[in-house]
């Protein structure tokens, strides 16, 4: 039990120097010191609660992919039959909830119809996306299933995580944390973003761009009512806009989506020198606006962002460049917005901001260095209790308290942004070294009541050792137990703590146990003492 | 030289012999926090009841200027401030219940959050952002929800490890002293209406662990004595373990008391209740594991035999080892 042969304390220093040498660049950027390039300098990440920085949990709408998927394949059944060689007509068509119904006109079209649908009903994988029904032998009735459906808001929710990832890169932030989270969520995380404000406007933004044609057959009386004329919805202008705080109707079906641009730039209208938004559309896209443009000279449409009209500019020629202007009461700060909205693409599903928590840098910076007096102080009022009961064997826990603090920033700097040390980590740092003292506590009092039971001093220490470690064990379990679920239960700051102490419960038993059983053998080899203060 | 000694060699306290009114005056107390957790109720943060939190310091003066911003706030419409100094006089708190209509709108949190800081900044230049959390109804929720699974999962977990561990007396001696030490800390944050929020239950955590520590201790050593002094009478030996233990459980407390006084006086500003929550239960849980895990053994007919087989097992082990 006492022996440790060369090889062994070798190793076991080895282990030791090599954790709590890694704490010492962390401990000295502290202080303001840096090491030379040249020498591997990991460092403790330091949690967002400590460095400053915003935390944004986004959540998405699931019923709105489940809405958007509707349109979609409504207007995708009304292309793909007109299109069809000869045509099938159709009629009667209506969605309510989850199902999209119409009628056949001719119902022995009805095959020919199944087979050009199929397509879209199969979907592109392997999950079947629609049910079809066909009733009274001539109705169709398309159902979304919820594999589907799951599918459409997990494609949904990966293509808005890479948005919001583009669009904060265009903030030129440092080191954003973008993660999804369960179905519907993403985490956001900045470090050393003092005020979101910006940030939550720009993923607060759809940028869902559509050019819609006006309908003017629609009358005033029926648009303030809020009634539309068949094919047609009422669309509100946006606030700042000129028309604000009214409403127009813009035809459903028919019009170009800003989804296909190549480039969407800031700039300003030559004439009046008011903010716009330059756009670029890809070859598709353009080829879609010449046609919508030169099928309907004079005649005014709407530009559509996000559900709300921007403007209605009338259209005076064709337009074939494949770039538009979008103006509509911008200021030059939301206007840039909108072009990195549009640059990295629109949203495929509204994210609305659940929860938000910013801290700013001067907090984190005055808890490190209060959590670091507190440590300190802390540390020699403890380091003077235990010298003054254990005597040498308290200074042999010293030295096991100082080794197991440097292991623990040591271990954390190792790891990462995987053990970032947080506000409560600081107390969970402080509550080790209490903790820590316990497994010499009890190995100590073991030794002195073998001790008053007569045992030798070399007997006394190896039955001390042995008899302890079972309750350490059992002792050290329990927290391990508590540490654990914490960290799967926990969020950000609450894992951090439960990380300090999870290290902290391993490199204690190794400092306080093993270590200063070494000591502790080796001082009894060499001097072999007939009696032990303790 | 001379070594402190807190508990002198030998001693020998009848700890049992109170056993009935230390377990009358701890229900009194326990029934006393529950009727504070119901009755009066928890200071609830935003974490788990949603709304917005919001640290300020106002860096250019002396104090910060409440009342003016209790009327401010008040005037968005959004309802009445609560509004509280910690640290020095110039570094305030503000909290604010979620909006109406959140519960089906979470953005409206946000929104609510975003204006009330622009309102101060407006005014007042020099105030500066420390913190500023706005929880939607629904994650508070969870986050509540979370919460309580976790307290509860780890209390479980940790006495099923003692049931497996020990003996299944010893698993509800373990449960009772932890609702103990649990009920009386939620009692002391509901008599001093101090914030509950997430980083307590982390504390209430962190306390269960620790006042198992103790229990574990006094525990190990009722089953050696057990095995040692089959015929002494339960009390006696019960006494005995704890008497015999009472030296390591005053300086490990004694060590974890410094500690944490040390964080609750010279920490940062922002854990002092989850400072407090722990040195609390640390105190009580010292008790507890003394007072109440350890009695509670008599009172469900823990015996001498309750190790026998594990022992005769050992006897079996000891004389095939003299044998060969």
């Amino acid at each position: 039990m006492l022996d440790f042969p060369l090889w062994r304390r070798v190793f076991l220093w080895t282990v030791t120097l090599f954790f709590a040498l890694s704490a010492i660049p962390s401990l000295l950027s502290l202080s303001g010191v840096r090491l030379p390039e040249a020498l591997p300098s990991p460092m403790v990440n330091l949690g967002l609660d400590l460095a400053g920085g915003s935390h944004i949990l986004l959540e998405a709408d699931p019923a709105q992919v489940a809405a958007q998927r509707m349109e979609t394949m409504e207007e995708t059944v009304r292309a793909s039959l007109r299109n069809a060689e000869p045509r099938i007509r159709i009629s009667d068509i209506s969605t309510s909830g989850r199902r999209i119904s119409f009628l056949l006109e001719d119902p022995g079209e009805i095959d020919r119809a199944r087979e050009i649908l199929m397509p879209s009903i199969n979907g592109a994988g392997t999950t079947r996306e629609w049910d079809l029904d066909v009733i009274d032998g001539s109705r169709f009735v398309l159902t979304q299933t919820n594999a589907g459906l799951n599918l459409a808001i997990d494609n949904a929710m990966q293509s808005a995580t890479e948005v919001v990832r583009k669009r904060i890169d265009a903030l030129g932030t440092r080191e954003p944390t973008i993660i999804r989270q369960g179905d519907d969520r993403i985490v956001v995380q900045v470090p050393g973003l003092e005020d979101p404000q910006e940030l939550k406007d720009l993923l607060g933004q759809t940028a869902e761009l559509e050019f819609k044609l006006v309908d003017q057959t629609a009358l005033a009386s029926d648009i303030v009512q809020g009634i539309a004329p068949p094919g047609s919805e009422i669309v509100p202008y946006a606030a700042g806009s000129d028309f604000a705080g009214t409403s127009t109707a813009v035809r459903r079906l028919g019009g170009v989506r800003g989804d296909s641009l190549t480039n969407a730039q800031q700039s300003y209208d030559q004439q009046t020198n008011e903010p716009i938004v330059n756009i670029t559309f890809d070859s598709q896209g353009g080829a879609r606006f010449a046609r919508l443009t030169s099928e309907n000279v004079n005649k005014p449409f709407a530009i559509i962002l996000d559900g709300e009209v921007l403007s209605a500019p009338n259209i005076n020629e064709p337009i074939y460049g494949g770039t538009a202007q979008i103006s509509g009461g911008f200021t030059v700060e939301s206007a840039n917005q909108l072009a990195i909205a549009l640059r990295s693409g629109a949203l495929p599903v509204d994210l609305t901001v659940v929860e938000e928590r910013t801290v700013g840098p001067d907090l984190g910076r005055d808890s490190i260095e209060k959590g670091a007096i507190a440590l300190m102080v802390g540390l020699a009022a403890l380091m003077a209790f235990m010298i003054a009961t254990y005597g040498r064997f308290g200074v042999y826990t010293c030295l096991a308290l100082i080794l197991n603090i440097l292991m623990i920033l040591g271990v954390m700097a190792l790891f990462g942004p995987m053990a970032a040390l947080t506000l409560p980590g600081i107390a969970g740092l402080v509550l080790t070294v209490g903790a820590a003292v316990d497994a010499n506590v009890l190995i100590n009092e073991r030794i002195r009541e073998e001790r008053a039971r007569g045992r030798r001093v070399v007997q006394a220490v190896e039955s001390g050792y042995k008899e302890a470690s079972r309750a350490i064990f059992d002792a050290n379990i329990t927290n391990t137990i508590a540490a654990v679920i914490m960290f799967l239960f926990g969020t950000g700051p609450i894992r951090g703590f439960a990380v300090v102490l999870m290290i902290g419960i391993v490199t204690s038993v190794f400092t306080a146990v093993t270590l200063t059983r070494m000591w502790v053998a080796g001082w009894l080899r060499r001097t072999r003492p007939t009696d032990i203060v303790l | 030289m001379k070594l402190l000694k807190l508990i002198p060699d030998n001693t020998n306290i009848k700890f049992l012999r109170w056993r009935v009114p230390f377990y009358a005056v701890s229900l009194l107390l326990m029934a006393a926090s529950l009727g504070l957790v119901f009755g009066k109720g928890l200071n609830f943060g935003v974490d788990f009841i949603g709304g917005q939190m919001v640290r300020m310091t106002f860096t250019e003066s002396g104090e910060a200027p409440v009342a003016e911003l209790r009327e401010d706030i008040g005037a968005l419409g959004y309802g009445e401030p609560i509004i509280q100094q910690f640290g020095s006089a110039n570094e305030i708190s503000i909290r604010m219940k979620l909006p109406e209509g959140a519960d089906e709108q979470p953005a409206l949190a946000t929104v609510m959050g975003d204006r009330i800081v622009d309102t101060i900044q407006e005014k007042h230049p020099d105030a500066r952002l420390d913190g500023n959390d706005t929880v939607s109804a629904k994650i508070s929720q969870e986050l509540a929800w979370d919460g309580g699974i976790a307290l509860a999962l780890a209390m479980l977990g940790i006495s099923i490890y003692i049931w497996v561990r020990f003996e299944w007396q010893f698993g509800v001696g373990a449960l009772f002293a932890l609702a103990h030490d649990v009920t009386l800390t939620l009692g002391l944050f509901a008599l001093t209406g101090m914030e509950f929020d997430l980083n307590i239950v982390a504390a209430l955590l962190t306390l269960i662990g620790y006042s198992l520590n103790d229990n574990i201790i006094v525990y190990d050593r009722i089953r050696e004595n057990l095995k040692k002094y089959r015929r002494m009478p339960l009390a006696e030996l019960l006494d005995l373990s704890v008497n015999e233990t009472l030296s390591r459980t005053v300086v490990t407390s004694t060590s974890l008391l410094i500690t944490l006084l040390s964080l609750l006086v010279l920490g940062p500003n922002v854990i002092f209740g989850f400072a407090t929550a722990i040195t609390f239960g640390i105190f009580v849980g010292t008790y507890s594991s003394i007072f109440m895990s350890t009695p509670i053994l008599i009172w469900l007919g823990v015996t001498s035999d309750s190790f026998v087989p594990a022992e005769s097992r050992a006897d079996a082990q000891d004389r095939k080892a003299r044998e060969t």
